[in-house]
Order: C-alpha cells, then sequence, then structure tokens
C-alpha cells in the first residue's frame, strides 16, 4: 500500500516534468518568484540603505523627525505580521481596479524588508571604524561623499552575511502573496497544476516547487559565501 | 543635583567672541569641551602663528587629543572658539570643509583609506575639490547663459572660465600623489591596499595624503604612538623634513627628544588647561610646576 503511494507520487512528478503545459507553469512560477523578490530586495534594500543612515546621524534638530519617523517605521513593520501588511497593502491601500497583484507584492515586500535590512546595514556602518570616516571629513570632504565613498563600501563587506540571509527569507516569504490572489509565482503554480480538472493530487506539485524554493535558496547561499571570500581576499591584496 | 541639573538646562549661553588677532594662524578662544559631565578642556585660550612649530605633551587624559581635534572642529567644543586664518570655525555659516581643506591632520591610528589603493588615498581629496569645483562652475556658466537668453547683446554677462577638464584635475592629482610617494620611496606602494604595508608606511603615506591638499598647517596626534619601535624613526624624518620647509605644525607626542629637537614652542597640557609653556629649552631645561616636573621625570 505505501510503496503504491510512494510510486505513484514518483509518477507523478515525473507527470510534471514530462508536460510540457506544467512545466511551463513552473517556469512561470520560477520567474515570477524571482522578479518579485529581486525588485523587492532592490526597493528593500534602498529603503534600508536610507533609514539606516538617517538612524545613525547625530542626536540635532534637524534630524529629530526623520528619526522619529524611522523608528516608528521599523518597529511597526517589525512588530507587525507580513501577511497581515501584505493584505493592507493588497485589500486597502492599493485596492484599485486593475493594479497587478505582482506590483503590489513588491511594494509590499519591499518596504517589510526595508526595515529589516535597515537593522543589519545600521550594525555593518557602525562596525566600521570611526577613524574612517574622520579622517575624510579632516581632509575637507563632506559627510555624504565619505559616507558613500568610504563607509558603506567598508560595511558592505560586514554586511553580507546578514543582508543575504534575510534575502532569502524575503524569497521563502513572498509565497504569501498567492494568498491573496492570482499572481503565478511558484506557490501559486503548484495550486494550479493540483487543480481536480489538472493533476488532480496536492502532494506531487506542492514538493515539486518546494523544490525549486530550496535551490534558489540554495545557490543564493552559496553565492553569498562566494561573494564573501572574494571581498575578504581584495582586503588581503 | 535638582540644582545642578536645572542650572545646566539654563545655563545654554556661550561666551562672547572676542576679536581675533590677525596676526595668528590659528587661534583657540576659551575654549571648553565636556563629555557629559567631564570637563576634558577647560577655557582655553591660546594663538598659534604661521611657520611656529608647537609641540605639545602632557599626561594621559590630560585632552591633548581632544584639544588638537577641537582645532579643526571634529571634536564640537562645548564653549569657546576657534579662528583659522580669521574664519571663526564654530560659526555654522562658515564651510567647515572649506577650511579642513587647508588644514591637515595626521592620527595615532593613519585612518587610511582601507578600501582603496595607496594612490586613491592621495588623490580622493584633491580629485573631489577639483570635481565639486568644476562642477560649481558648470552649473554657473548653465545659469549664466540661461539669463543671457534674455540680455541684450553688449549686456551679456561673461561666462566663468573652467581652466581644467575633469580628465586633467584627475591626472594632476595622480602626477601630484606619485611626486609625494616618490619624495618618500613608495613609489613602487602605489597600487597595494593598505592593510598590506607596515605600520611606518602606512603613516608615511597618511602624512603626505594630508600634503596633497597643500594645507597650511598640519595637526599630528601621536603619529608615532602606534608604531614598533624600529619605525618611529622613519615617521619622524618625515615630520621634520616638512618641519624644515616652514610648514606650521602642532603636533602631540610623547617623543620629548623629537620635541625639543623640532619645536619652536612646547604647551604642557594637564587636567584640561595649558598650565605651562615656552621654548624646548626651558620647559625641558628649567620647568618651573611640580607637575611638569614630576612629568617630565616620569617620560624622560
Ligand atoms: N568621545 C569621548 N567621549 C567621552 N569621553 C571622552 C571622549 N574622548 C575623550 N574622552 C575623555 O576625555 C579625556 C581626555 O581625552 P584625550 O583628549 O584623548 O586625552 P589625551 O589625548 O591627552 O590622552 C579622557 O578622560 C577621555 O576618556
Ligand atoms: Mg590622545
Amino acid at each position: 500500500m505505501q510503496n503504491y503511494i510512494l510510486a505513484n507520487l514518483f509518477t507523478q512528478i515525473g507527470k510534471i516534468f514530462s508536460t510540457q503545459k506544467y512545466m511551463k507553469y513552473v517556469w512561470r512560477g520560477l520567474w515570477n518568484t524571482l522578479y518579485i523578490s529581486v525588485c523587492a530586495a532592490v526597493i528593500g534594500l534602498f529603503i534600508g540603505t536610507i533609514v539606516a543612515i538617517i538612524k545613525i546621524q547625530p542626536k540635532t534638530k534637524a534630524w529629530t523627525v526623520p528619526k522619529i519617523i524611522c523608528e516608528a517605521y521599523t518597529t511597526v513593520i517589525r512588530g507587525t505580521p507580513m501577511a497581515l501588511q501584505l493584505f493592507i497593502m493588497a485589500f486597502a491601500v492599493f485596492a484599485i481596479r486593475g493594479f497587478p497583484l505582482a506590483v503590489t507584492a513588491i511594494i509590499a515586500f519591499g518596504i517589510n524588508s526595508g526595515a529589516y535590512v535597515s537593522e543589519n546595514i545600521r550594525a555593518g556602518i557602525l562596525s566600521v571604524d570611526k577613524g574612517q570616516t574622520e579622517a575624510g571629513r579632516a581632509l575637507g570632504v563632506s559627510g555624504g561623499f565619505t559616507m558613500m565613498r568610504i563607509v558603506i563600501p567598508q560595511g558592505m563587506k560586514n554586511v553580507i552575511p546578514s543582508v543575504g540571509n534575510e534575502l532569502i527569507a524575503l524569497i521563502k516569504e513572498t509565497s504569501i502573496v498567492s494568498m491573496v490572489g492570482t499572481v503565478y509565482d511558484l506557490t501559486y503554480v503548484s495550486k494550479l497544476i493540483g487543480a481536480p480538472n489538472e493533476l488532480a493530487t496536492y502532494l506531487a506539485p506542492m514538493l515539486v516547487s518546494a523544490a525549486f524554493y530550496l535551490l534558489i535558496v540554495y545557490a543564493l547561499t552559496l553565492a553569498i559565501k562566494l561573494i564573501e571570500r572574494r571581498l575578504r581576499k581584495s582586503e588581503k591584496r | 543635583m535638582k540644582n545642578a541639573k536645572k542650572e545646566k538646562f539654563f545655563k545654554t549661553e556661550k561666551t562672547p567672541v572676542e576679536p581675533y588677532d590677525e596676526a595668528a594662524l590659528l587661534e583657540a578662544q576659551h575654549l571648553t569641551k565636556s563629555f557629559g559631565e567631564l570637563k576634558v578642556l577647560n577655557d582655553i585660550s591660546e594663538k598659534i602663528y604661521e611657520g611656529e612649530k608647537i609641540a605639545i605633551i602632557g599626561p594621559s587624559g590630560s585632552g591633548k587629543s581632544t584639544f588638537l581635534r577641537c582645532l579643526n572642529v571634529l571634536e564640537d567644543p562645548t564653549d569657546g572658539y576657534v579662528f583659522f586664518e580669521g574664519n571663526n570655525l564654530c560659526n555654522l555659516k562658515v564651510d567647515i570643509n572649506l577650511q579642513r581643506r587647508r588644514m591637515g591632520m595626521v592620527f595615532q591610528h593613519f585612518n587610511l583609506f582601507n578600501n582603496m589603493s595607496v594612490l586613491k588615498n592621495i588623490t580622493l581629496a584633491p580629485v573631489y575639490v577639483g570635481m565639486h569645483d568644476l562642477r560649481r562652475a558648470k552649473l554657473n556658466n548653465f545659469k549664466i547663459k540661461l539669463l543671457n537668453l534674455f540680455k541684450k547683446k553688449d549686456k551679456k554677462t561673461p561666462l566663468e572660465e573652467i581652466s581644467k577638464t575633469a580628465k586633467e584635475i584627475k591626472a594632476e592629482a595622480k602626477a601630484n600623489a606619485m611626486r609625494l610617494l616618490e619624495r618618500i620611496g613608495l613609489a613602487d606602494k602605489a597600487d597595494v591596499y593598505p592593510s598590506t604595508l607596515s605600520g611606518g608606511q602606512r603613516q608615511r603615506i597618511a602624512i603626505v595624503r594630508a600634503l596633497a591638499m597643500n594645507p597650511k598647517v598640519m595637526l599630528f596626534d601621536e603619529p608615532t604612538s602606534a608604531l614598533d619601535p624600529e619605525m618611529v624613526g622613519e615617521v619622524l624624518a618625515l615630520i621634520k623634513e616638512v618641519a624644515n620647509e616652514g610648514m606650521t605644525m602642532v603636533i602631540v607626542t610623547h617623543e620629548m627628544n623629537f620635541a625639543r629637537e623640532v619645536a619652536t614652542r612646547v604647551l604642557f597640557m594637564d587636567e584640561g588647561k595649558i598650565t605651562e609653556q615656552g621654548t624646548p629649552e626651558k620647559i625641558f631645561g628649567a620647568p618651573e610646576s611640580d607637575r611638569l616636573k614630576d612629568f617630565l621625570s616620569k617620560v624622560l
């Protein structure tokens, strides 16, 4: 009996890989998941860097309001569930007819990851020796230029592992979008393939989707390790 | 306790600015710096004239570094003012970056930019300044051209002259950096990263990095304290060379022999004040206060 189920599972997986229609779904899902993740990651890194820079500014009058806004942003985003944030975005903020859900998702995930990434980037910037900034400023170079050309490039090196982990988490989190509506991401297409009038079973397509998530995450993990090693080498040159 | 807090809260008034000495290159006026409750600099007034080599000595924690860092406002004074060539550096309307370009600073821990080659370390600021000016001039010319469109032919404003292109600015900075590196015998290290160099090499590069901006004054904060003993000599030799060329210098140092040899004036700092000063002969030969005598007996 058990052997029968297992054998059946393998045939079903084989069927997914051999049926062009299903593979089209899979590729489309893979592409959309990557697309949403990458766009959200770019937004997240952008927001995260700005928030991190604002948070490390001195506590002067001019920075009070931006600092409060950033503090509120990270507190609220990190203190509430991602799914709820996405629901609010999809069903309230961008509840416009015809507004593509993928774009809503990118914005929601971008804003979410920005809050997490900002903490990592902040730690990375603070890990750079203060003497680097002082040397730049003592030469009469502006604070912004010193930050962009001297501090952030050095901080990034320390940040890559932790930010990389955030991005990996982000890729997996994008699967929630399939709960909201029709976005052909990896999770959603597994539901399509398994529908009663298609393969009529959910286990096999979901395992296939899971395998693809695993593949992306594993590849990314390797890439991060490689970059890390490269960067460490360049410092010793 | 409550009263003290109240007093601190209400006492935000600063000492009024006094007229500065036009003959002085650098002037500290009632300089005071507190870190929380700790008063590190206590109402220091001092003038430094062009060509002087000032050595600052004193026990550790007496505020020497803080005083030096206040001179280019790397540390914001709690009270008092610093004048550099007649500009009040504590006035927020004065562009501090413009002033700092003419004040070189050398740190105890070199602070070379780790993510840049030696050459880039030296050219960064000169190229930045050149490009900054170029961009400003171009923008200004654009504005003039726009306004000229509405003016009669004989009333057009002349354009600002742009003497150097971006390429020339970079080439010039590079040539100057290479000349400086050759001078210290490190031209072959132009393309390596600082982490591969010895402390002595790094500090000499840090010194020429500051010199590349053609400063009017050089500030040194214990330039040899982080070095292995065998490397102290090469760094001091370079500083001496720069001194002999007539550079105005302020050097915080524990190298008493060096201070005696190079300084034109020695300041002894103790508990946030300059308690004694004079020629090296006077300070080292005939110290007056017990604190200075005590200090010298420990370091000599
Ligand atoms: N950023 C800072 N925050 C708090 N205390 C400081 C800071 N910088 C210096 N101090 C304190 O100020 C005092 C004088 O420091 P410093 O000027 O470095 O002395 P010196 O260079 O003569 O050894 C020391 O007690 C030091 O602990
Ligand atoms: Mg010191």
